[in-house]
């Protein structure tokens, strides 16, 4: 069969299931948006900023685990692809980004529109092409849909010049691919599994410390029984939350900077850690040599390359999560530890860090608290970064598995409008929230167009407090109250953004207006969106400041008042 | 656990491909690693070449090296052959100051460290010389006080002893990787 390489692209993407792409056209790409229409099988979702095509493709994988698929032009369109790809990279997210680029005559002779995007995305891709002639994107298409979903996931960028797309070639499909250098390790060595079953057999005090890894390969019966079956407190790093319901006895909740004082200490306190998909990030360990002093560590993980990079490991296992679970929890034996549960129970008791305290204003814990209430548990829950991401991973009380879609690795405000579109999109029966700060909302909200344009059902909550919140707090406690460039001091009224876009608006002020608005915007048939004006001077507690331990953790300072009280 | 230093040979087996020594030497740039010579050349296999590295650091870090190595597609296999029976050479021309007076001298050096004069000029010479980087050194060392006008070396190139096939290789490194190592990486290698 004779086709076009733009052609090609297609034929490749609907064989790869592909049924939805985000993207910009322009000129280098023409060709392929010229050939789409052939295609009606292939949605493609016209993005209002490139960032939103490579950042949508990353929540439409991470919420269903299909593939996601942007496309751009060459230079400016692939550039603002860049921070999607980035945040994919970081967070294991399996993006396949399509770009034109100019015509192979004019590659390297600074032609208009033209950058070595391969070049500028090589450490922020898990690899990527030039493809120089038609008939090899068949098998660099389908090596890149492998490559991004095999193994550790990872975002993938093609880069296909213009002519190469007019070109036409015989078209093979590969049935096999030949990649003598990705030969990913899934099996875990049995051996290993052995000794780590001995180790947490003999345990007295183990913790599991449930990361991405979990959610990636969707292990979570797997997690369940195995913390079931030898009775160990789960513990979810900020990308392993929502991979153990956290209803659940066991569920203990996040270590690390913002996370709960009780999860930090058990940690602490642990003899055995049974690390599932994590990499023991510095927001996680802190201090590292001061980092669970006492513990035996066993780190099962995809990437041998994380397996000791930061903390000592004593039974490493590369594998696939669900898999080696899969084999360790037949050896593990049943067991029971009352007395250790007792304890995690009792720091809990002592370190209440999630009560919500009674305040007079309007605290985004508060309107967290309430959306988990009235979801109970079960929407997907998209976050951007920042103190509001940290109090939703804290306060939204997370039941269903892989319903929390944030950017850990990265850290990239501006995540929660695009993401949450690329969740619905991948999602259209399950309830889709974005939960914004008025800052990084501010950086993507141009695809509020997009989401209306393609009916997109999310709904949004913006945190308005007029700063940027963690910055600010940053400013507050380790720079002696600079408050400097943190203040937006003109907002614009996101009721009448939203209304201005399309969307459904409300806002709120008071603690009353909060649970009817968020019903108000559910009962409601279409994107919706909630303007929160919040308290500025709320901080995220507690708090391990960086680099130092969980014996530094503070808690929320008490009022003199409220103290007085209680004595 | 007492960090050693040390400097560690590498051998990977990488697929000829446009831009892959660009993806090594990014990885190591943006890793942090320290690599004190780079040699590139085609294999005995029409589409693999071999990367030779020498890299400085600890075990731990060179444990790294090798597991970011292998996480690049286009790297096939990676053995360090540091503390096996392995053959070292590299190769250096250098460009010597030589008068009528000193030229003789200079040739009695090349002799005696079997390098080779390959070009001849009224007012200077170009010696080769092969051997591992101690004899190299010593003869540059050596030739300083003539005059260096030019040094050019290659960077280290190894292959173990004896008649060890391609999958020896890969054996015996792995073997090397794994008994340098606190723990038990069987799996990964």
């Amino acid at each position: 069969m004779q086709l076009t390489g733009a052609q090609m692209v297609c034929e490749v993407l609907l064989r790869e299931g592909v049924d939805t792409v985000f993207g910009i056209p322009g000129g280098a790409i023409l060709p392929l948006y010229q050939t789409m229409p052939e295609y009606p099988k292939l949605r493609h979702i016209l993005v209002r900023h490139e960032q939103g095509a490579s950042m949508g493709a990353d929540g439409y994988y991470r919420s269903s685990g299909r593939v996601g698929v942007c496309m751009a032009t060459s230079g400016p369109g692939a550039t603002n692809l860049v921070t999607g790809l980035a945040c994919a990279y970081m967070d294991s997210s399996a993006v396949v980004a399509i770009t034109g680029q100019v015509a192979r005559a004019a590659i390297g002779k600074d032609a208009f529109q033209e950058i070595d995007i391969t070049g500028v995305t090589l450490p922020i891709t898990k690899h990527n092409y030039l493809v120089m002639h038609a008939a090899d994107i068949p098998r660099v298409l389908r090596e890149a849909f492998h490559l991004a979903s095999t193994g550790r996931p990872g975002p993938i960028l093609v880069d296909i010049p213009k002519d190469v797309f007019t070109e036409v070639a015989e078209f093979v499909y590969p049935e096999t691919i030949e990649m003598p250098g990705f030969k990913p390790t899934l099996e875990g060595h049995p051996t290993q599994i052995k000794k780590a079953a001995r180790l947490i057999n003999e345990a007295k005090r183990p913790v599991i410390m449930a990361g991405h890894g979990v959610t990636l390969s969707r292990a979570f019966d797997e997690l369940r029984e195995l913390a079931e079956k030898a009775q160990i407190p789960v513990i979810t790093t900020l990308l392993g939350i929502s991979t153990f319901p956290e209803s659940h006895i066991l569920s203990v909740g996040m270590p690390g900077m913002h996370g709960v004082a009780y999860a930090s200490l058990a940690l602490d306190r642990a003899d055995v850690v049974i690390s599932l998909g994590a990499r023991f990030d510095d927001r996680v360990t802190g201090r590292v040599s001061t980092f669970i002093p006492n513990a035996k560590i066993i780190h099962i993980d995809i990437d041998p390359a994380v397996i000791g990079q930061n903390v000592f490991t004593h039974v490493p296992i590369v594998g696939d999560v669900k898999r080696v679970l899969h084999m360790l929890n037949r050896e593990v034996k049943k067991a029971t530890h009352p007395e250790w549960l007792e304890e995690i129970e009792q720091l809990r008791r002592d370190h209440p860090s999630l009560r919500l305290r009674d305040k007079p204003k309007l605290t985004q814990q508060f309107i967290i608290k309430q959306l988990s209430d009235i979801t109970k548990g079960k929407a997907i829950i998209v976050t951007g970064v920042g103190q509001h991401q940290m109090w939703a991973a804290q306060h939204y009380t997370f039941t269903e598995p892989n319903s929390f879609i944030t950017s850990g690795g990265l850290g990239a405000m501006g995540f929660e409008v695009p993401a949450a579109m690329g969740a619905k999109v991948a999602n259209p029966d399950k309830m889709v929230w974005s939960i914004c700060g008025d800052g990084g909302f501010q950086m993507t909200m141009c695809d509020l167009a997009t989401i209306v344009e393609n009916k997109i059902n999310v709904k949004f909550i913006v945190m308005e407090n007029g700063f940027l919140g963690m910055v600010r707090q940053w400013q507050h406690i380790f720079y002696k109250d600079t408050f400097y460039a943190t203040m937006y001091s003109a907002n614009p009224d996101f009721v009448k953004l939203a209304e201005a876009f399309g969307l459904h608006a409300q806002r709120v002020t008071d603690k009353a207006q909060v649970a009817a608005a968020i019903q108000e915007a559910i009962d409601y048939d279409g994107p919706a969106l909630i303007s929160c004006i919040v308290d500025p001077e709320e901080n995220v507690y507690p708090m391990i400041p960086p680099g130092e331990s969980v014996k530094e953790l503070m808690e929320e300072p008490v009022p003199a008042q409220e103290a007085a009280w209680s004595r | 656990m007492v960090a050693v230093k040390n400097s560690h040979t590498l051998v990977a087996l990488v697929q000829d491909k446009p831009g892959v020594l660009n993806r090594v030497a990014s990885m190591f740039r943006r890793r942090g690693f320290n690599i004190s010579s780079l040699a590139v050349g085609h294999s005995e296999q029409e589409d693999l070449s071999r990367m030779t590295f020498v890299v400085e650091g600890d075990d731990g870090t060179v444990e790294q090296v090798i597991k970011q190595l292998y996480k690049l597609v286009d790297i096939v296999r990676v053995s360090d052959l540091s503390t096996e029976a392995v053959v070292y050479r590299e190769l250096a021309m250098v460009r010597v100051r030589a008068t009528s007076q000193t030229r003789s001298e200079i040739m009695q050096l090349v002799d005696i460290f079997r390098a080779n004069i390959i070009d001849v000029s009224a007012d200077s010479l170009i010696i080769e010389v092969t051997g591992d980087e101690d004899k190299i050194d010593s003869l540059q060392e050596l030739l300083k006080g003539f005059g260096l006008m030019e040094v050019m070396r290659t960077g280290r190139v190894a292959m173990l002893r004896g008649a060890a096939s391609r999958q020896e290789v890969a054996r015996r490194g792995a073997e090397t990787t794994r008994a340098n190592k606190p723990q038990d990486y069987e799996q990964i290698l």
